[in-house]
Parts: C-alpha cells; structure tokens; sequence
C-alpha cells in the first residue's frame, strides 16, 4: 500500500496498462510534456514516449474521431477531455461514433478498447464552464459505460477496468477531490468490477445513494443522522451505466427508504432513472418517497455555489423528513 | 464543372503544393525602437486616437498587473492577463466603429476598456458582486456589456467563431454598415467551429472580421504542435478570404490592417481573416507556471519586443507623450485601480433570487419551488450560507 491522492492513483493505473499493453496510447490537450492541466499524465510521455503519450490539437471533436479511428483499428486509446464542460464539442463522436460502432455494423467492427477520461463536477469556485456534472448525457446513450470513482483506490481499480472493458467507457474524475482525496492504495495491479456498486456503511433505516465526489458529502450526512439516532445505508454506485439495480434494490428492501444525490440538476438527472426503477423493484417495501437531492435547475453557478450545491446540510434534511414521512 | 471557384491550370506531371507555396508577408510599420520605416504606409491616426490606445495600453498594464497580484492575495479567485498582446487587441479595437459587434475570447480586455468600460465595471465583475453585469454568474475575466457591443465571453473555446460570423450577417441583412470582430487564439482555430464558422461566413458573405492571436501558445502546447500549416492565415486563403499577417506587437501596424479589413468586408459584404503574430509573455492564467512547459530566455527574447514600449517611443517621437505625462499616468491607474479593489470588494453578492433569474425569460413554476425551498433551508442554516443569509 502506498499513500497517494487521486491524481497519483489515476497516473499510476495508466502507467501499469501502458506498461502491460503497448497498443495503449495517452493523448489529449497539455497532456504531454506538461502532463495536462490537472498532472494526471505527468511522467507518461518521458516513461513510454512521444508516439504513446502526445499533446493533440485544440479540439475535442477531433480528439474522440481520433480515438474512434484508433480503437477501430485494435489500439487501446485513453483520451483526456481537458474539463467535462469541454466534452460536448466531442458529443457527436462519443454518442453518435464510440457508443454506436459496434451494434450499428453488426459487430463487424467496435471501438471496445477506448476510454474517455474527463474532470467532472463543481466545489471549486469554477462557475459553468468548470463545474459540470454531464454524466446523464451519456447514460442515455446505449453502448456507453459511465464509471465515476469517490477515492484513489477506487479510481485506480476502476479506471484499470474501464481501460480493459470490451466497450467504450467515458470515466468522469471527480477534480475537487483530485488533490483533496489522499488514501491507501494497493500497489501493482488490481481491478473493481464495473456495473457493480459499493456498500459502504451498513444501516437499517434509509439507503443513501451517490456516486463520485458526493459520496464525500452523503457520509457526512449519514454521520448528522446518526447521531438523531437514524441508521443509514450508504451506497456508492459507482457504475451509472450499467447500474447496480440489484444491490440497490436489495438494500431499499431492507431500509424501506431511498435518497439519491447527484450534483447535476434535478430534471433529467440520473437520480431519477434510479428512482422510477427501485419504485417498480420496491414498490411494496418503500415507506416513503423516494427523495432526490440534487443541483438546482440553474446552470452551475458561480457566486451561489454553496447554494446550489446538493449539500450535506440539505442531505441531512432530506434524510429526516424521509424518516419522518 | 461545377467547381466554380478552381482555376484553370492544368499540368501534366506531379507536383504538390505545400505550407512554403503560400509565401505570406507580415505587415509591419513601426520599427523595434518606435521608429517608421521608410517606406511604411501609416494608418489614419490621429493625436487624441493615440492618446486613447496609449491610455488604453496603460490602463491595461496596470489592471493585470495589480489584479494578479490580487489574486495571488487570495481577492480574486483567478485572473488572465493580456500582457505582451496590447497592440494586437487595442490597434485592432482602434479600427472599429461603436456600432461594430465585439466578440471576444477572454484575452481581450484591453478591447472592452477601449470602448470604455470602467474601473468600476471591470472590477464588479472580477468580484462577483451585486453590481456586476453578469450578476456573478462567471468567473472573473468573463465581460461583456450590451452597451459597449461586447459579447459576454463564454469559456469553451471557438463557440464565438461562428456566432460572429451570424452577427455580421445579421449586419449586413439590417444594412447597419457594421462588422463583427471575434477574437480567438491560434489554439482555439483548431476548434471545429473555427472551420464551421469561417466557411460559412466566407460562403454567405458575412462582413466579419476573424482576428487570430497567435501568441504562441495554448496553455502549454506550443503552435508547433497546434498545426504545420502556414500559420493560420493560410486557412483563411483557403477558405476564399481575404487575409493579412501583421506584427501583432506593432500597433500601427495592427491598425492598418484592421482599417483596411473593416473597409473592405463593409464595402463588399465580405470576411476578413487577420493573424496578428505576438507572444504570450504571462502565464496562461493564474492557475498556470510555464516554467513548466518554456524557458525564461525564451519570454525574455518577447519581452524585449514589447509592444507597449514601441507604440511609447512613437508617441514619444510624435510629441504626443512626455516622459513626465507617461509615469502620472501609471501612477493615476495603481491609484484608481487599487482604490476600486476596495470599494469593489465590500460590494454585497448578487441577491439569492439571481440564482433562477435568467434561466428562462422568467423563471418557471418548478424554478420558483425551488428557490422557495432553498430561502427555507438557508434560514434554518444561516451560518453555512453566509452570502445570502439574512438577506431577503
Ligand atoms: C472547448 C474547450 N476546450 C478546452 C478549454 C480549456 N482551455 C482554456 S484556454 C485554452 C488554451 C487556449 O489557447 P489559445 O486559443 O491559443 O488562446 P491563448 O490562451 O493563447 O490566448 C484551453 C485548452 C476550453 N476553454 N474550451
């Protein structure tokens, strides 16, 4: 085991792969020499060379075609979108291109090997343009994986799987948590399972569900709860697509009650695909609404961050009046 | 054939054109000591426009200057400075009229005081407070002002590209004589919108000006590694437009371009691509070191180009500045700028209703629902939202 933050972890997995796998290539705005923005590929370039981890041109729509192409071909592309805010020049090539080569050619061809690597989410002062959370884009779009990790060691078992995973996956890393997040992780190589979510605290009395950055925010909600006396279940789904309903669904059995949080607004958020499929698996068990806390319907703001934000404070909130429904 | 636009020439063995093919001169008037080459063919300038682009230069200077300071003092959150780019920005803002649409990409600071924007409006902005035109919303550097004709910068890169090239034709179908001037860095012509926007605006015939500041870098990634064509002017030839390269450190230069270029897309309804060669001398942002990524020789061999010391030495020369007029006016701006940072800075924040205002012409029944929970959840917990609390 080794201390690392999540930037460490991240780099560390792509180094194991690249290390493994000499058809995995690293590539992205100021990913090269300079080891992007962030310092996720620092060292890569030096480490494997300038034809496996290269700068690109300024744009995103040309950065996903290119790994399309690539992976088409059998190599194994792990792209960075500079900020998630940015992905959406690339929007086409991930839905219409990544997520559909495979079933729309028969399986005569697939892009199976790429990877989309991109920093997601608000906290830190970014106003829209560096705050976004647009994992809900991609989980409406079959043929896509959409993995999010809360820690280094998690980030670093799921990014190893993500890369190796048959399908395209675009991997959203929680930035406010990028250097913020130090932990054990496990030295050498080892993955988590995708489409698997994470029992993280055990409870009785209501399942806390989120993923990625929030999973910071719902443990400190858990935590104001238990001492009102209120036992939560803390999940980290870990995979949005494909999703765990299984273990969800299990727990909402057991605790009767369900709260989702997400930092993306409320309408057309993930939260709500969770909570219309466990009413329909749970329908019998629930004691009370499913409750969503998420981000307003604004976009991201900047001076009323604290505000919009899905805080533990509005969890804790959330968590008591689900209990005293 | 209906290729309408290809030339004739036929040969019959092979040879390729290639980046040297398009030989492109650089404009450049102003010598590195200020002085006019001889041959020079200068712009329509006169003593009070000068004045204004010295001022304009000056005041710039000093913002960026003080402002990352400011940031470094934890005041503001993030800051990018203009430093080494006054002449391309402030020559070509010079050449336009009021009516003429700005968009900018978010170096462009010098433009918008131009036009005149205030101390106090810049620094409203940069502190997010109630009086800030955009109500908080952006971080700091993000401008704009209908007033001034400025567009609201918006952070992914190139979106403006070819929204200006709608704005010019928009112009052209009001018959205002007008153009749209979008401002955008070498990197960000890598953008698809780049090449969306410059055809279109080449085969609709949008009086647009496309005014390239190839600094040199984006963030860390050198032009080199940007694209191998002849520079970006190239792709303006390219796409059937007009072009022109000029010093982007020489300001008379800049100016001529750019007056010629308004001329002509008024004139003949039509884009004008300009790439304007200079350095970025700063660091990216404030959250960049490019220590990183360059040498300090490197900045230095810019730094000794700077355009703000050229343009001095020929208002110098014109009689049109003192040494004694150059530093009061310094020391007004620290003044004046540092001042502002301390009425600006104990501005109260946009009100918490500004957080659903906007988002449609009027904010929605469900907006509505939410606001009214969370004034609930903010008054329960005054303490953990200390900028709106109590407040309304
Ligand atoms: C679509 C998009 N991708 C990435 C970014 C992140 N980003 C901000 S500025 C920048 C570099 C821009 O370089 P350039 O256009 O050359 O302008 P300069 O900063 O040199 O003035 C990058 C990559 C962004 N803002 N938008």
């Amino acid at each position: 085991m080794a201390q690392m933050n999540m930037l460490q972890a991240i780099n560390d997995a792509l180094a194991i792969e690249m290390e493994k796998n000499d058809k995995m290539l690293v590539f992205g705005e100021d990913v090269g020499h300079f080891g992007g923005v962030f310092r996720a590929t620092s060292g890569l370039k030096e480490k494997f060379g300038p034809d496996r981890c290269f700068n690109t041109p300024l744009t995103e729509q040309g950065i996903a075609g290119f790994a399309n192409g690539l992976a088409a071909n059998g190599h194994t592309p792990v792209a960075e979108i500079q900020f998630a805010d940015y992905i959406f020049p690339a929007f086409d090539q991930i839905v219409n291109e990544s997520a559909k080569f495979r079933y729309r050619s028969g399986s005569e061809f697939n892009v199976g090997g790429l990877t989309y690597r991109t920093p997601y989410g608000g906290g830190i002062a970014g106003g829209h343009y560096h705050s976004q959370s647009p994992e809900a884009y991609f989980t409406q779009t079959p043929g896509l994986k959409v993995v999010v990790p809360r820690n280094p060691e998690q980030a670093k078992g799921l990014l190893l799987a993500s890369i190796r995973d048959k399908n395209p996956v675009v991997f959203f890393e929680p930035k406010r948590l990028y250097r913020a997040s130090v932990g054990e992780v496990p030295e050498g190589d080892y993955e988590h399972e995708l489409g698997k979510a994470d029992v993280v605290q055990q409870g009785t009395d209501i399942t806390v569900l989120a993923w990625g950055a929030q999973m910071e925010i719902v443990e400190k909600a858990a935590e104001m709860a238990a001492k009102d006396g209120i036992s939560c279940e803390v999940i980290d789904l870990r995979s949005l697509s494909p999703w765990d309903v299984e273990t969800v669904a299990e727990s909402v059995k057991k605790t009767g009650r369900l709260l989702i949080n997400h930092e993306a607004p409320l309408t057309g958020g993930f939260a709500g695909e969770i909570a219309a499929t466990i009413q329909q698996e749970c329908f019998l068990y629930l004691e009370s609404p499913i409750a969503r806390v998420c981000g307003l319907d604004t976009p991201y703001p900047l001076i009323h961050e604290k505000e919009y934000m899905p805080d533990a404070l509005k969890t804790y909130e959330a968590i008591k009046s689900t209990m005293n429904f | 054939m209906s290729n309408a636009t290809q030339s004739n020439e036929i040969v019959h063995s092979v040879s390729f054109l290639d980046r040297d093919s398009l030989n492109i001169p650089t404009l450049r008037i102003l010598q590195a000591d200020g002085s006019v080459y001889k041959d020079a063919v200068l712009p329509s300038i006169n003593e009070e426009t000068a004045k204004r682009m010295y001022d304009t230069c000056v005041f710039i200077r000093v913002l960026d200057e003080r402002m990352l300071g400011a940031q470094r003092q934890g005041r503001i959150s993030f800051y990018m400075t203009c430093t080494g780019e006054e002449a391309a920005v402030v020559g070509s803002a010079a050449a336009l009229q009021e009516k003429d649409v700005i968009l900018a990409q978010y170096r462009e600071q010098a433009a918008l005081r131009y036009r005149g924007f205030t101390t106090e409006q810049f620094m409203d902005q940069m502190f997010s407070n109630a009086k800030d035109l955009g109500k908080g919303r952006q971080m700091p550097i993000h401008y704009g002002s209908q007033a001034l004709n400025y567009h609201t910068v918006s952070s992914p890169l190139g979106t403006q590209i070819p929204q200006a090239t709608g704005v010019a034709y928009s112009l052209k179908m009001n018959n205002d004589k007008a153009v749209s001037i979008c401002y955008f860095g070498e990197g960000a012509a890598s953008e698809g919108d780049f090449h969306a926007g410059l055809n279109m605006a080449a085969t609709l015939s949008a009086p647009a000006l496309f005014f390239c500041r190839n600094n040199g870098y984006a963030i860390s990634t050198p032009a080199e590694e940007q694209f191998k064509g002849n520079g970006i002017a190239s792709r303006g030839v390219g796409y059937g437009m007009h072009t022109i390269r000029v010093d982007g450190n020489d300001m008379l230069a800049v100016l001529a371009a750019t007056q010629a270029a308004r001329d002509f897309a008024v004139e003949n309804n039509k884009p004008v691509l300009i790439e304007a060669m200079s350095y970025r001398v700063g660091a990216h942002s404030s959250s960049d070191d490019p220590s990183g990524y360059r040498s300090k020789e490197e900045e230095d061999v810019w730094r000794a180009q700077d355009p703000v010391a050229r343009f001095k030495n020929w208002m110098l020369s014109q009689g049109w500045l003192t040494e004694e007029e150059d530093e009061a006016l310094y020391a007004k701006y620290r003044e004046e700028v540092l001042a502002q940072v301390k009425v600006s800075e104990k501005v109260e924040a946009p009100h918490i209703d500004e957080l659903i205002n906007d988002v449609y012409d009027e904010p929605t029944p469900l907006l509505q629902k939410q606001l009214k929970e969370l004034k609930e959840h903010v008054n329960k917990y005054p303490h953990a939202y200390p900028k709106t609390a109590g407040r309304f």
